[in-house]
């Protein structure tokens, strides 16, 4: 069903290559780092904000099904209708049916790492829909057929004069300046008319408040406002992990997004709103809850922290890993060290089984996360798991082996005294430089030290 | 329907097999009331919009008319809407407001600004908040129009965002209005994060801060 990812190691070495997307990388995720380190540092009370996330996203998982029930029961009292979707094509088809309903050819999205997921720009084309991206980014990787490197900032890995070339291509024939503002302006130019004929929207939401039914969408540009309150129609797709589960609960996860997030004190635009509204934004209200892989990694009692997450990147911007190979490595619309958890566990350990060693375990990622998830914790968790899923099974009869050897003095004796005849012919100066067969990859970046010609015990007994 | 039916029913019952434990005990340690007096608070709040490039000013309720004339005319913006709930007191001869009842969104582009209240205002953030009351129209208003021109009063002023939420929680769970929190012009960071204000919604945002008159 789901088909194995690309092994991160060969594509993150095909990524660093790339000195642009290096370079770019780097000046982003550098600046985007102090920002965030000024803003949090100005609030007093952010481990007291991070432990009440963290808790309340605890409280949802463990009784998920009440509040589903009580946000479905929500919504329908405020005139909108609830979809259940058990996968990414499920949701696909619900969006498309509301838009045929509708005749509507075009619709216009608000970017969502959700709708990334399953695909739903691809599924509507083939339904003879044409998806507008509406946020700056991700307009800018659609026009290209691109992808996706960053959560907050899709388009991180393009510098200004490509971004320009691109545009002079496509939506603004003849644009000679690449400043940022005439950049935007252009987008703005090309959006406008699709905003004001619009005759369906779809966004993702960032939370959906079981208590009210209230869905909440955080963005800067405007184009979340435009998508969810022009169009007389509009589509929401939900993770059913993004309840909260009341409205006063919003107070502690708009404090710590932004600020997470882009290092603002608050983005320029949130938008609440709560079913249908008279005279005031869309008449009818769809609102898809998706499953797609998260029930199953809700059954990993370690695992389903991964499910906390709020979607802000500050993880990515301070991993020396992410920071260097950029989000196309990780093989999956959510890169970095949140990637490298939820990833292998929506699709399955066995069809990502190199992200979980994606990283240095240095712990940065664990100490900016607003909602505390402990994410080296769930990497090693996760790499105990890839390899017991391995279909190989010489490397675990070589660790049986080796647990076997070492757990006993005498065994462990011989095995020196039979590495120090075997090693002879490839050591010099005390070390070797190249082993042979398997052992070789090994000493391919480095020199292994050589069996000492007597062990400290020996040396112990004899002294 | 009736797959969607059992869509719903299979993701419970996903749900429902899974061990949980129980939810763990709420942790509000964080601050939920602030500390400042009714100045700093205004004064917190000024500079807080200011820094995400708001155009700030503090001026006093008489004359508050001919100040926001006077605003839209340096902006050169001739057709100026405002909600039916706006008060006299807003309202110059200078400039009429146009009607912005029913206007579709193509009308509404035609505007060149809007004037509206608002129903709260965070300092620490430098937020405003709009709930769609008599005073702040429906959401589209605030958003098509390249200008936004929002009158605070200080007794508007709060100084945390939970005692924001906490004064509107009821207009959302009774009367489910629909919420617009706005901190600055729009702005944008996608391209190599560098900044810039104004990309689909009002590109210039004017705060009016009054003092409540007597």
């Amino acid at each position: 069903m789901t088909a194995p990812i690309e092994d991160f190691a060969v594509a993150a070495r095909r990524e660093l290559a790339n000195e642009q997307l290096r370079a770019n990388l780097r000046n982003a995720t550098g600046t985007i780092r102090e920002k965030r380190a000024r803003v949090v540092g100005e609030v007093p009370d952010w481990e007291e904000l991070r432990d009440a996330g963290r808790a309340i996203k605890e409280d949802v998982l463990a009784r998920l099904d009440d509040y589903l029930l009580e946000f479905e029961a929500a919504v329908t009292a405020a005139g909108g209708q609830v979809h259940w979707a058990r996968d990414g094509a499920e949701a696909n088809a619900v969006v498309a049916r509301v838009a045929h309903a509708h005749g509507a050819t075009e619709v216009v999205k608000v970017k969502s790492l959700t709708t990334d997921e399953i695909g739903l720009n691809e599924a509507l084309t083939e339904e003879g829909i044409q998806a507008i991206e509406t946020d700056l980014a991700e307009l800018i990787l659609q026009l290209d057929g691109d992808w996706s490197s960053h959560i907050l900032v899709p388009a991180i890995h393009r510098n200004r004069h490509e971004i320009r070339e691109l545009f002079a291509r496509t939506i603004a024939p003849g644009l000679d300046s690449s400043e940022p503002r005439d950049l935007a302006e252009a987008s703005r130019l090309y959006l406008r008319e699709r905003f004001l004929s619009a005759k369906v929207g779809v966004s993702g939401a960032n939370f959906g408040v079981a208590e009210t039914g209230t869905l909440c969408v955080v963005e800067s540009e405007g184009n979340g406002r435009m998508c969810t309150t022009l169009p007389a129609v509009l589509v929401t797709i939900l993770g059913i992990e993004k309840l909260v589960p009341t409205f006063a609960d919003l107070e502690v996860f708009l404090q710590l997004l932004p600020r997470s997030s882009t290092g603002e004190r608050m983005n320029p635009y949130t938008s609440l709103w709560t079913g249908t509204t008279d005279e005031d934004g869309p008449q009818e209200l769809h609102v898809v809850l998706l499953d797609n892989g998260r029930t199953r990694v809700l059954r990993d009692e370690v695992g389903r922290s991964a499910l906390h997450c709020i979607r802000c990147s500050a993880c990515l911007n301070v991993c020396p890993v992410y920071s260097r190979t950029g989000g196309h490595a990780y093989g999956s619309v959510y890169p970095g060290p949140i990637g490298a958890i939820l990833t292998p566990q929506l699709i399955g350990i066995e069809n990502a089984a190199s992200l979980p060693f994606a990283s240095t375990l240095c712990g940065a990622c664990y100490e900016v996360c607003p909602v505390k998830i402990d994410i080296p914790n769930v990497l090693l968790h996760l790499r105990a798991a890839a390899v017991r899923a391995k279909a190989s099974q010489r490397e675990r009869a070589v660790m049986r082996l080796a647990g076997w050897v070492f757990g006993s003095r005498r065994r462990f004796g011989l095995a020196q005294r039979a590495g120090r005849l075997a090693q002879r012919p490839f050591v010099r100066a005390g070390s070797i430089r190249r082993a042979p067969g398997p052992l070789s990859a090994w000493t391919k970046t480095r020199d292994l030290k050589a069996v000492a010609r007597q062990s400290f015990r020996d040396w112990w007994a004899g002294r | 329907m009736g797959r969607a039916l059992s869509a719903r029913q299979e993701i419970l019952e996903r749900i429902g097999r899974i061990q949980r434990a129980g939810s763990p005990p709420s942790s509000r340690g964080y601050r939920r009331s602030g500390t400042l007096d009714a100045e700093q608070r205004v004064e917190l709040f000024c500079e807080r919009a200011g820094d995400y490039r708001a155009d700030v000013h503090r001026v006093p309720a008489a004359g508050l008319a001919d100040t926001i004339a006077a605003m839209c005319g340096e902006r050169r913006a001739g057709i100026v809407a405002a909600p039916a709930g706006v008060p006299a007191e807003w309202r110059s001869p200078r400039l009429p407001f146009a009607s912005a009842a029913g206007l579709t969104p193509a009308e509404l582009d035609q505007l060149d600004g809007v004037v509206t209240g608002c129903t709260v205002a965070i300092a620490e953030t430098g937020t405003i908040v709009l709930t769609a009351g008599a005073r702040e129209g429906r959401r589209a208003l605030t958003l098509v129009p390249d200008l936004h021109i929002c009158v605070v009063q200080t007794d508007q002023i709060v100084e945390l965002v939970p005692e924001a939420l906490a004064r509107i929680e009821e207009l959302v769970r009774e009367e489910r209005r629909p919420v617009t929190m706005i901190s600055g012009p729009s702005a944008t960071s996608d391209i190599e994060l560098s900044r810039v204000e104004g990309v689909h919604g009002p590109r210039d945002l004017v705060v009016l801060v009054v003092d409540r008159g007597p």
